[in-house]
């Protein structure tokens, strides 16, 4: 029965299944905030994860991999976050029952009241030191730190993975070149994080939780922080394996699974399959296609979208802030795009100009 | 028998009243200067809105993250104690640590922590962003703060290395690897192959953002003393300068986010 369902569920897992899924939920949590913060629908998530993770630890595979020292951490932060997001979203949802209902938003209720910093702040701070003081303790006494064999350079792991909270990074290597998964998509990331209070400006909604008012915001802050952050990570920890395979989560990690490699660059579709023809020796007319088209994905929708749906949004916005908004939003979009690319069509370039290291 | 009494020894003796100056009484003018008159406590205002006091609100993730950062100093230093950032006794330094260090959970205790400390800073993250409490203001705060949290993420890389174990200079090696592609700066990186003098490449593998980081082409005992410094120094210094400004400008901000 159980070694049904683990296969069930290892036969089922790829990372598009897993990222499409992950997707879905998400879209329906957005669409539908209140009937997933309830307290019967919201236990039942936990309950279901619960159980998936026991039946999990019956495995081997599964435990050693969650259990490995570093992976811990992660494991923590999924129920952390996790908890969070239920806590805010429901806190959200109330407030915007009470907006809708013409209260004000309980912050505002308690917003007028002051109280002593001593003892009611620092009291809160005590506490919640005293409580991380004795769970660090307690977490350092139980699991020791990993220590392996000393350093050795000519003996690399397989796989080498970088430190967890990087993974997100590797993972993307997958689909992108290092210079786009580890240089400009981090550097974006940075930035765009610098952008928020700049694109997001309105301060009549600051200082409470709230769903409705603040929705196009936190939809795409969630998806950037669940999907395309938290999800990857886990996916780069606990589902990849020898040179970077994947892997079910109860499958073991076999270091000699053959995987082949039948990923196309756009050129070749073009050139090759579509036209009949050989690939131009020139780089820029061979790329041509790919070069187009990557310019239509950034150009077209901010042309089309400042004419029709956000004509109000630039009006208020100026042309320069939301070009820079609309530049990091499809820079996000970009990468599930370029990932359901590669799942549905093998395309491993749009532009390939190996001459210049410039590959996306 | 005499007996001993604490208010006694803060409220008549020379001594208890050098330290404290305060009185010990829970009226408002004594709880006003427990805060004013302490060097911690007085980077808080003496009162903040109710909506603010509360964990609900806040999930106390920031200060948190100050107190995880001060652990991490304390047993940062302790480490340093037994470890010497070299090829031949940094590993070595470590098992040592384990084996003859009694009760030795020290590095546990500041691995562990730099995992938390991650966790918190995201989580506080998160929490500024659910409140909306990025907003003007306080946006030139959120930014001070998204460079703290790419800083804790470069410390905790950092201190990887240090083990100097297979786990860490393999790590460390494939997220160094990145620096090769940088555009223009890195050897294998688009544009780099343009910034040449005449014939000569001005970025080759000995001369990119990668060599600059390591001290040398591959992982080893130059990228270990620059990852050392890195860790314990040059990082550390900025992230307090930096968290000086992020709670100095939460007060000048106006403090903790409320609805206007």
């Amino acid at each position: 029965m159980i070694e049904t369902f683990k296969e069930a569920v290892n036969a089922f897992s790829s990372p598009m299944t897993i990222f499409t899924g992950a997707v879905i939920f998400f879209a329906l949590l957005a669409a539908f905030p209140k009937f997933f913060t309830s307290t019967p629908v919201a236990s039942s998530i936990l309950l279901i994860i619960l159980v998936f993770f026991g039946i999990g630890l019956t495995d081997d595979h599964f435990r050693a991999i969650v259990s490995t020292p570093d992976n811990v951490p992660i494991v923590g932060m999924l129920f952390i976050f996790g908890y969070f997001t239920w806590f805010a979203l429901r806190k959200a949802v109330e407030n915007d029952e009470r907006l809708a209902a013409g209260k004000p938003a309980r912050e505002k209720e308690e917003a007028e009241e002051k109280v002593m910093v001593f003892p009611y702040l620092i009291y809160i701070e005590f506490v919640a030191a005293l409580f991380y003081s004795i769970m660090l303790v307690l977490w350092s006494i139980f699991l020791k730190a990993p220590l392996e064999d000393p350093a050795n350079p000519s003996v690399s792991p397989n796989p080498s993975k970088a430190p967890w909270y990087f993974l997100g990074l590797q993972e993307m290597l997958v689909y992108f070149d290092p210079w786009i998964a580890g240089v400009l998509l981090p550097t974006l990331i940075i930035l765009g994080l610098c952008a928020i209070p700049y694109i997001d400006n309105d301060p009549k909604s600051s200082g409470f939780y709230s769903y409705q008012r603040r929705r196009h915001g936190i939809v795409i802050f969630l998806f950037g922080f669940w999907i395309l952050w938290v999800l990857l990570i886990m996916m780069g920890t606990f589902l990849r394996g020898p040179n970077w395979n994947f892997f079910g989560p109860f499958e073991e990690w076999d270091v000699h699974k053959l995987v082949p490699l039948v990923n196309v660059n756009l050129s070749e579709f073009v050139f090759i399959k579509w036209l009949g023809a050989g690939l131009p020796k020139e780089w820029y007319l061979r790329e041509l296609p790919g070069i187009v088209l990557v310019l239509i994905y950034f150009a077209l929708p901010i042309f089309v979208l400042a004419g029709t749906v956000f004509k109000k949004f630039v009006g208020t916005f100026g042309a320069v802030r939301f070009s820079i908004y609309m530049i990091l939003l499809l820079t996000m979009v970009a990468l599930p795009v370029k990932m359901y690319l590669r799942w549905a069509f093998n395309l491993k370039y749009l532009v390939a100009i190996p001459e210049y290291f410039f590959n996306i | 028998m005499p007996s001993f009494s604490f208010k006694d020894f803060r409220l008549k003796t020379q001594v208890g009243k050098s330290i404290f100056r305060h009185g010990y009484s829970d009226d408002e003018r004594d709880r006003a200067l427990t805060v004013l008159t302490n060097v911690f406590f007085h980077l808080h205002p003496v009162k903040v809105r109710k909506s603010g006091a509360r964990f609900g609100f806040t999930w106390c993730a920031g200060g948190l993250s100050f107190f995880v950062f001060l652990t991490l100093v304390v047993s940062g230093i302790l480490l340093m104690f037994y470890y010497r950032p070299t090829v031949e006794y940094a590993y070595n330094d470590i098992i040592a640590m384990r084996e003859h260090v009694p009760f030795g959970i020290m590095r546990e205790l500041h691995r562990w922590g730099a995992h938390a400390m991650i966790i918190t800073v995201w989580l506080h993250m998160f929490r500024v962003f659910m409140t909306g409490s990025y907003k003007p203001p306080r946006e030139f705060n959120w930014v001070i703060g998204v460079i703290l949290l790419v800083l804790t993420m470069l410390l905790s890389f950092t201190g990887y290395l240090l083990p100097w174990d297979q786990l860490a200079i393999w790590a460390i090696t494939v997220g160094s690897n990145m620096a090769r592609a940088t555009p223009f700066l890195g050897h294998e990186g688009p544009g780099a192959a343009l910034l040449k003098l005449g014939d000569i490449q001005l970025i080759h593998s000995g001369s990119d953002v990668r060599f600059a980081l390591l001290g040398g082409n591959f992982v080893g005992a130059a990228a270990l003393l620059r990852f050392y410094i890195l860790h314990c120094v040059a990082i550390p210094v900025v992230v307090v300068i930096l968290m000086a400004v992020h709670f100095w400008r939460i007060r000048k901000d106006g403090g903790i986010s409320a609805p206007l």
